[in-house]
């Protein structure tokens, strides 16, 4: 008898199809921090309009991976970048590329929300300020509050643009902190641990935004919360040691893993 | 398989597995007394049947109390996930199964009040058998992991559908014979349907222990007896 099994692909809202466009492509990245190899070989398209989110336990170099996208790891004395890491087909690693410009390309957010010691206007405007995106100041004006709308933070804080950033709740700072970042049309966004400092109401308002905002951006988090990962993500690659282990849609990566690696550590089972 | 770090889900998912084999057993049981109770036409045993059947009803409660729990509390993953709604659907299964061996306990205290129908004794208890035997397979294949077994209980699901539909006919041919039979042979007929309805559910049984296993639904057209 003629036995078959097969996958079902299920209709889902969020199903972002595999031929979707990429974004950010890595191919064969190694990264050293002087004699210590952090990452092996690690190969994985980021597609565009969609989130991918990288999980695997504390070490495991997806923190690493994420900086070699806009080149943060340059920041780090003795560390070396091998491979090459695309965006839109253009090498981030290239001579010619200006890591400044590529940052402004790349945005990211950070586990503990760093906003300026400066006003809230002042931390969105900063950015468009210092590569000259704006020639007046209502037009710097617009982006801001455009910048704040899109990260669902201007009603809570249109009528107090001018007291300080830092007086806000650490869920708006996160909010304020993925503001500044939009106001410079990035391209790619990149998080790490954006919600592992808010309580859980903050967490829902950032995950709701992630959600808006992968309409327009290909989004990269970092995130030790499983729940989280399978909330906010379309895609999910696992990291461990060093390793990319299994990448996949994140319903598959959550109900089937095939590695048996990841199926311990999503589980939550010692390996 | 290894260990959770957390031990008590892992306690508590083996727990819920040995309750399922339990309530697995006890269904068991019901199948295989109430062909029993038709053929010995046994009122003590029937009535026996009918009493426990309420056992049954609370071990699916508590079966899907305790993967309700899980869900909430242990956000279960991948194979625990899986592990967890095979449980409840497995257990829906059993409740079913309970109650079809009920109804045939109902239909044994009857049938002790008509003329017996000695010559249908025989291919009844036969066609019980086999499907209890398909039901403890498909639980045997449950405690142990394994994907073969529930396969062939899966595949094998025909060989039921034919003792029905061979017992169909033979009731038919009685009913015409003589029409004073007519109401022992529907009870008959309704004894087997629900033989073969509870070989059904172990078929069903088996595709969630393929699920639970694998990851991946049995979609193969799975082999059919011959129409009636």
């Amino acid at each position: 008898m003629n036995m078959t099994t097969s996958r079902v692909t299920l209709a889902h809202a969020d199903a972002i199809p595999d031929n979707a466009p990429v974004k950010v492509k890595a191919e064969g990245v190694n990264v050293f921090y002087g004699e210590k190899q952090a990452l092996f070989d690690v190969s994985l398209n980021m597609l565009d309009r969609a989130v991918t989110a990288l999980i695997g336990p504390s070490g495991c170099g997806k923190s690493t991976f994420l900086r070699c996208i806009n080149r943060m790891n340059d920041t780090i004395v003795g560390a070396r970048v091998e491979g090459r890491v695309e965006i839109d087909g253009q090498d981030v690693n290239a001579r010619d590329v200006d890591p400044v410009l590529l940052r402004s390309r790349v945005g990211m957010v950070f586990q503990k929300p760093n906003p300026f010691p400066k006003t809230i206007f002042e931390n969105v405007a900063y950015g468009p300020r210092i590569h000259g995106m704006t020639s007046s100041k209502k037009e710097l004006a617009d982006r801001v509050e455009a910048a704040l709308k899109k990260a669902g933070l201007w009603a809570e804080v249109h009528d107090r643009l001018h007291s300080a950033g830092t007086g806000l709740s650490g869920g708006q700072q996160q909010r304020l902190v993925i503001a500044r970042a939009i106001a410079v049309d990035p391209e790619v966004i990149l998080m790490d641990e954006p919600c592992s400092a808010l309580d859980p109401i903050a967490t829902a308002r950032v995950e709701e935004l992630i959600d808006e905002l992968r309409r327009q951006y290909c989004i990269v988090i970092v995130t030790h919360s499983m729940a989280q990962a399978a909330r906010v993500s379309q895609r999910t690659a696992f990291f461990h040691l060093g390793k990319l282990v299994e990448s996949g849609t994140t319903e598959a990566m959550f109900t089937n893993p095939t590695d048996p690696r990841t199926q311990d550590y999503i589980t939550g089972r010692s390996g | 398989m290894n260990e959770h770090i957390v031990k008590s889900y892992d306690e508590e998912l083996t727990q819920l597995a040995a309750e399922v084999a339990r309530m697995g057993g006890l269904a068991e049981a019901q199948v295989a007394a109430c062909v029993e109770a038709v053929a010995k036409r046994d009122v003590a045993l029937a009535e026996a049947i009918v009493a426990r059947d309420e056992r049954l009803d609370a071990m699916e409660i508590d079966i899907d109390q305790r993967c309700t729990r899980l869900i909430a509390l242990r956000q279960p993953m991948a194979n625990d996930l899986r592990r967890t709604l095979s449980a409840i659907k497995i257990a829906g299964n059993l409740e079913r199964c309970g109650d079809l061996a009920k109804s045939i306990a109902k239909r044994a205290l009857q049938l002790t009040e008509i003329e017996p129908l000695t010559p249908l004794t025989g291919p009844i208890e036969r066609m019980g058998k086999l499907v209890n035997a398909r039901l403890r397979e498909v639980l045997d294949a449950y405690t142990s992991n394994d994907v073969e077994c529930a396969i062939s209980v899966w595949s094998s699901d025909h060989e039921v559908d034919e003792h029905y539909n061979s017992l169909f006919r033979e009731l038919l041919t009685y009913m015409m014979g003589d029409p004073r039979m007519i109401t022992a042979c529907a009870h008959l007929l309704f004894v087997a349907k629900n033989l073969e309805r509870i070989g059904d559910h172990a078929t069903n049984i088996a595709e969630v222990i393929h699920y639970e296993l694998t990851g991946m639904p049995l979609t193969a057209p799975r082999p059919k007896g011959a129409p009636l």
